[in-house]
């Protein structure tokens, strides 16, 4: 099977899905790039990360629309075409930025279906990066996922490899509701076995990355990796780890997560986003309420702490989960 | 006088069905049986069916808070309307929505929507939808002098005329928003002029004339749909009540909504001018209120009957699939 980068992924689906329905058409700043310009080049940037690269010339201008640096305007018009029978890609270029914004996503698209009483249909996918360390700062790193799940309307997916990348964006793009998709902007040069031929994977199914019977980790997107490492740190002292990516958000795969602890009696979620009402909290609250008497230690979370993302890259590194974090608090709950 | 008979007849009953109704809720939401809070259209009946008159089933409105005299002329069914605004289960939003999200899709009328500056957007994906369909389709934005001072719409704006696409922003200056007047609120008197500084047609009419609402509007439609871009036309069209019903409208001089009611009083005036060109005679527009007051007296009589929603619907519709 050939081996393809997030970025790759990400792409193929996109160009199958254009392929394959004609509503389907891409919105967003740079998402071609060279508009304009005075080199007459076209598809100059293919996305800021060179996600959306080349799909101007397969599909043209009236497929691949570049818009001016308005974010709102981005996406109400993704919305309003979703609910009028397109099904628009629309590109938030970094997650930061629904800041500028939220009020169509989050009063608008999302409510459409509910407040009209079943009668919308809002078939609308909005891609956006997350995540801290390219010393970004403040502006350009977050992880505001927990924001996004916690709205009512939205499904949110967070994938963690190439393989899910692919099936979950051609889900979402085939999804009848408004999906918010997040890629993790460390994770796009990361490679795994994809098949080419399009194919979905469902919302709400988590996957097992590896299993354990000591102690089960949630972790979502990058953490996913920094969780793979910790468990490969403690799987040298003995301490085996049952990883479950749930990749996403909403609808999230409860049962999986609960089967697990029940099983291993532990619980440890490790999460990119700040730890207030986070997502984090909300999974340990879910094993809290549920597993509670299969519990042999607390639950324990690993997140940002409560700051925002800073610039210098020793203070971005302490901000970032890492393995030898994730290691540490399983060491604690196994003693 | 050019527009046939049957189109004029057509505008009036617009008018007068958007004018009983909303004196009818005034009515109803004051002695409790409609809940929430309600926005009155009062005085601005000329600036929705002026618009929508020009407007098929498929092509797009979005509208305000102050929606239902869009909703109304843009052709949604009373009965369903009267009952959403009373919170039932035949209502348009099956009692889910109310006055602020009245909408009907069927009939392109893509909401109410209770962010003020809410609609531009959205309006532009209804714009973007028809372009990329290439079938002449049209999509029209109405927000107000308050929602002018918003964001949302300079940037609806500016992507409009980038993309070139077919929207039509119709700006109903009704001289306040909320219980701020638009004197002060907004940095220039001539809110077609910010629009035309986006690049794009805007003139500013009277809002309170049928006639000159209709025949802007109709130029700008007539554009989009030959694939010229977008158009603003501002309607000026003081409204006759407070930002709410209920509104004590401390904020306005006293005697100003008596004298708006006697002189700019859109029905009286198109009324007058259809009588003045010998097309119809008070005994007939006598008959075709009495026709509209029926409508809504059945309307009323339809929401009261209606169901209320079963407390299961509470879960239902939030997704189409979910897991």
């Amino acid at each position: 099977m050939p081996r393809k980068t997030i970025r790759e992924a990400i792409n193929e689906a996109l160009a199958q899905e254009m392929e394959r329905d004609p509503n389907v058409i891409i919105i967003g700043e740079d998402v071609a790039g060279g508009e304009g310009g005075s080199s007459g080049v076209e598809d100059a940037f293919g996305g800021v990360m060179g996600v959306t690269k080349g799909l101007l010339p397969r599909f043209g201008r009236t497929r691949v629309i570049d818009t001016p640096i308005s974010e709102s305007a981005i996406m109400g018009m993704a919305a309003g075409a979703a609910v009028t029978g397109l099904r628009p890609v629309a590109e938030l270029m970094f997650a930061d930025f629904f800041g500028v914004c939220f009020d169509q996503i989050y009063n608008q698209a999302a409510k459409f279906r509910y407040m009209f009483g079943g009668r919308a249909r809002t078939p609308l996918v909005i891609r956006s990066m997350i995540g801290a360390g390219y010393s970004a700062a403040a502006q350009h790193s977050q992880s505001p996922h927990s924001i996004f799940t916690h709205v009512p309307g939205l499904k949110v997916v967070m994938p963690s490899s190439a393989y899910d990348a692919k099936g979950l964006l051609i889900q979402a793009i085939r999804d009848d509701d408004p999906v918010v998709f997040f890629e993790h902007k460390l994770l796009y040069d990361l490679a795994d076995e994809v098949p080419s031929e399009p194919y979905a994977i469902p919302f709400g199914e988590a996957n097992f990355v590896r299993e354990g019977d000591d102690v089960t980790i949630v972790a979502f997107a990058r953490m996913v990796h920094i969780a793979a490492e910790a468990a490969d740190l403690l799987e040298k002292e003995g301490i085996s780890v049952d990883l479950i990516d749930p990749r996403t958000t909403s609808p999230l795969d409860e049962d999986s997560i609960l089967e697990s602890v029940r099983r291993t009696g532990r619980l440890v979620v490790v999460d990119e986003g700040n730890p207030r009402c986070g997502l984090a909290a909300d999974i340990a609250a879910l094993a809290a309420e549920h597993a509670f008497h299969s519990l042999k230690a607390p639950i324990r979370t690993v997140t940002a702490p409560h700051t925002p993302v800073p610039f210098a890259p020793n203070l971005e590194a302490a901000y970032i989960p890492s393995a030898a974090r994730v290691a540490a608090v399983v060491r604690e709950i196994m003693r | 006088m050019q527009l046939p008979r049957s189109t004029l007849l057509d505008a009036y009953l617009r008018m007068q069905r958007i004018r009983n109704f909303e004196e009818r809720i005034v009515i109803e939401f004051s002695s409790g049986e409609i809940p929430g809070f309600i926005h009155s259209y009062l005085g601005q009946e000329a600036s929705a069916v002026g618009t929508c008159i020009h407007l098929d089933d498929d092509d797009y409105i979005g509208s305000t808070h102050r929606g239902h005299g869009h909703c109304i002329a843009k052709g949604a069914d009373l009965k369903a309307m009267m009952a959403e605004l009373y919170g039932k289960r035949d209502g348009l939003c099956r009692g889910k929505g109310g006055s602020m999200h009245i909408a009907d899709l069927s009939k392109g009328m893509l909401g109410a929507n209770a962010i003020v500056g809410g609609s531009p957007p959205l309006v532009l994906g209804a714009a973007l939808t028809a372009k990329t369909r290439g079938n002449g389709k049209v999509a029209v934005a109405f927000t107000g002098d308050g929602g002018s001072n918003q964001g949302t719409v300079f940037e609806a704006m500016n992507m409009a005329v980038v993309l070139q696409l077919p929207a039509i922003f119709v700006i109903e200056n009704n001289g306040f928003g909320e219980g701020t007047a638009a004197s002060y609120a907004c940095g220039t008197p001539d809110l077609a002029a910010r629009a035309a500084a986006f690049g794009m047609p805007a003139v500013a009419v009277d809002g309170t004339d049928f006639f000159a609402v209709h025949d802007a509007v109709g130029e700008a439609v007539e554009r989009a749909r030959g694939g010229g871009g977008p158009s603003t036309v501002e309607t000026r069209c003081p409204r006759f009540t407070g930002h709410f019903v209920g509104d004590p409208q401390h904020y306005r001089a006293r005697g100003e909504v008596e004298a708006l009611r006697r002189d700019g009083d859109p029905l009286a005036l198109i009324r007058r001018r259809l009588i003045e060109a010998g097309l119809f005679d008070v005994e007939q527009f006598d008959a075709l209120d009495r026709d509209v007051a029926a409508e809504i007296d059945d309307a009323v009589a339809f929401a009261r009957a209606a169901p209320i929603p079963d407390e299961a619907d509470l879960m239902a519709d939030v997704y189409i699939a979910y897991r």
